[in-house]
């Protein structure tokens, strides 16, 4: 991190996509710091998060969407929401932006070795569950195994799409896609994550549950995860709140006693559990 | 270093003596007061109360340039380095609260701007002779001669100043000042002693924090806050003029072909202060927000800093346009612990 923490990193947008389309499209953005200093002292793990903005615009806190197993760059998957990611998704292949951080703590991946990850995601929710599930992919020999569970709204909400059915192809992962309502030609599953979740009916020996995605997802998720007798240890969610400086300071990110910036933003269910504000 | 005395007709020889461009001073201007540069005056009114805007806004300034850019452009510069500064007539609850700052401001990664002008700073404090009516500072941990984050304390004994140096910085001003000071004797000491022990037997208000910072979460689903919050307008004075809050936005701002990016105190009793870009809203009425407040200076703050972030000067009391008061919430959570 830079001796002035507030002041960002410049960086390169290498590619660039669009996930989803229409009012709320996500675009994922591929950068890569100019200062080939930066870029060498940059480390980030699964979980954390960053700042990410234009100058005269202003900046915004998003989780790093990638593993640091994939290689020298950054990726966000930023939702059209308001004023700063409109001015993000203006930006094309070769343009600017800033980067400050990486902030927070991460996903314990290195303690889950030798276990099973289990991710259970809706909509945009599954840009900070992507990292955990390309680290546990490049190191799939030092995991029990990986399941995946993800869903949204329509088929046209899903993110990371491709990603997923290449991953279906593969018989050393479980990948389950859905979808809320039925469409034509949809060759996965239908209904609702938590619902879909009991469907799979995933073992709670030796394995970890991570889930992020709307608020009202999590909540049945949590309530099916302990229907299936998963301890509350063995359930770990990201959560997100606004955030202006992203280490601590500027004050308004805090649940109950707990900064999302520097305490979080991934804790496990045993610690939410005892926050009141948690899941305000 | 020997406890020192300044003549009240040596003010004017204390500034010039030191460089008057490096006083910062309580001055009073359109109703309200706050700290400022003397301005080419030779003597400082000392008999000023509390200012209206805390000590806080020296080192931690309303709004504040973090760096700028030409548009279009990539390059960032920050500010240069912090001016000296000699800040004199510091209420002692001012001070003790930069101390409660201070923590946050330097836990991981530190916060270079407003560091820079801590460590540039000497603080002169003004022990208080007349409390005001809402002052608590007594219940917190300190008093009207609380000696916590100043390098001199100063006491009025009615001809002169005591100027008892407290650290390295303090006892530097006082060499500095060479024989514009002269050495007190006992009998000021005492003399000094009797003006604070007098001050603070006039300290009315109290609060009895014993429980609170473990126990008030406990209280999330009390009527308390329904019940203290309805009357709450929520202007944001409570907090902008805390001298202990230090909540801010950053926020970009482009004229012409120049931008900043800076920081603007902010506060938790704003609507926007949490609202997400969805639309989702984690504090969504006063409730939550006066909730907020008072769990964060007497418990979260705690929990992670180890102090009460509130030294009871009371501003948040004196300025508050419908007379929300923290001791009369405070003394609900102590009734319903």
């Amino acid at each position: 991190m830079k001796e002035n923490p507030y002041q960002p990193y410049v960086a390169t947008i290498e590619d660039t996509w669009y996930e989803t389309v229409g009012d709320r499209a996500v675009k994922t953005f591929k950068v890569t710091l100019d200062d080939p200093e930066a870029r060498k002292n940059w480390s980030h793990r699964p979980g954390q998060c960053a700042m990410v903005g234009r100058l005269g615009i202003g900046e915004s806190m998003f989780c790093i969407s990638c593993s640091p197993t994939e290689g020298d760059f950054l990726r966000f998957s930023v939702m059209r929401a308001g004023k700063n990611t409109q001015g993000l998704h203006e930006q094309e292949v070769g343009d600017k932006i800033t980067v400050r951080g990486p902030y927070g703590n991460s996903f314990p991946l290195e303690d889950w070795k030798g276990k099973h990850i289990l991710t259970i995601g809706g909509g945009i929710g599954q840009a900070p569950l992507r990292p955990i599930v390309e680290y546990v992919k490049a190191n799939l020999d030092q995991y029990a195994g990986l399941t995946m569970i993800y869903g949204a709204r329509t088929s046209g909400d899903l993110c990371f799409r491709n990603e997923f059915e290449e991953m279906m192809k593969r018989d050393d992962i479980s990948c389950h896609l859905t979808i809320d309502i039925e469409e034509e030609g949809w060759p996965y599953k239908v209904g609702f994550v938590p619902s879909v979740l009991m469907e799979v009916n995933p073992s709670p020996e030796n394995t970890i549950a991570i889930t992020c995605g709307p608020p009202i997802m999590i909540r049945f998720v949590l309530e099916n995860l302990k229907k299936l007798n998963f301890a509350d240890e063995q359930i770990y969610t990201t959560l997100e709140n606004r955030m202006k400086c992203g280490f601590g300071k500027c004050g308004r990110c805090n649940a109950g006693n707990l900064y999302v910036c520097k305490d979080g933003p991934v804790f496990s269910y045993s610690t939410l559990k005892n926050v009141p504000e948690a899941f305000a | 270093m020997d406890n020192m005395k300044l003549a009240k007709e040596k003010v004017g020889d204390f500034l010039a003596k030191l460089g008057k461009e490096r006083f910062r001073v309580p001055q009073e201007t359109g109703g309200s007061s706050r700290f400022a540069p003397l301005n080419g005056e030779s003597s400082v009114d000392f008999t000023l109360s509390n200012t209206t805007v805390p000590l806080k806004s020296l080192f931690y300034p309303q709004t504040e340039t973090l760096y700028r850019y030409e548009v279009g452009e990539t390059a960032m510069k920050a500010p240069g380095e912090a001016d000296e500064m000699i800040i004199m007539g510091v209420r002692p609850c001012d001070a003790k609260a930069l101390t409660i700052v201070d923590r946050l401001f330097s836990w991981d990664p530190k916060d270079p701007y407003y560091l820079g002008r801590r460590e540039k700073a000497t603080i002169i404090g003004l022990a208080c002779q007349e409390p005001r009516v809402n002052c608590f500072c007594t219940s917190l941990g300190g008093g009207p001669a609380s000696t916590e984050g100043l390098d001199i304390l100063m006491t009025d004994l009615g001809e002169s100043f005591l100027f008892q140096p407290l650290t390295e910085k303090g006892e530097k001003i006082c060499q500095e000042a060479g024989d514009v000071l002269v050495k007190s004797e006992d009998s000021d000491v005492q003399a000094a002693e009797k003006v604070h022990k007098d001050a603070a037997s006039k300290i009315v208000r109290k609060i009895d924090s014993e429980g609170i910072p473990e126990k008030l979460p406990q209280l999330w689903d009390s009527q308390i806050w329904k019940k203290t919050s309805e009357p709450c307008l929520g202007c944001g004075a409570c907090t902008f003029l805390c001298p202990t809050c230090h909540c801010f936005d950053i926020q970009d701002e482009i004229e012409g072909l120049e931008g900043r990016r800076y920081r603007v105190w902010d506060s938790c009793m704003f609507k926007e202060y949490t609202l997400h870009t969805s639309g989702h809203n984690p504090r969504p009425t006063r409730r939550e927000r006066t909730r907020n407040r008072i769990n964060h200076k007497y418990s979260y703050f705690v929990d992670k800093f180890g102090v009460i972030a509130c030294v009871g000067c009371g501003r948040c009391i004196n300025l508050c346009p419908v007379n929300v008061d923290i001791l009369n919430i405070l003394s609900q959570v102590k009734e319903a612990l």
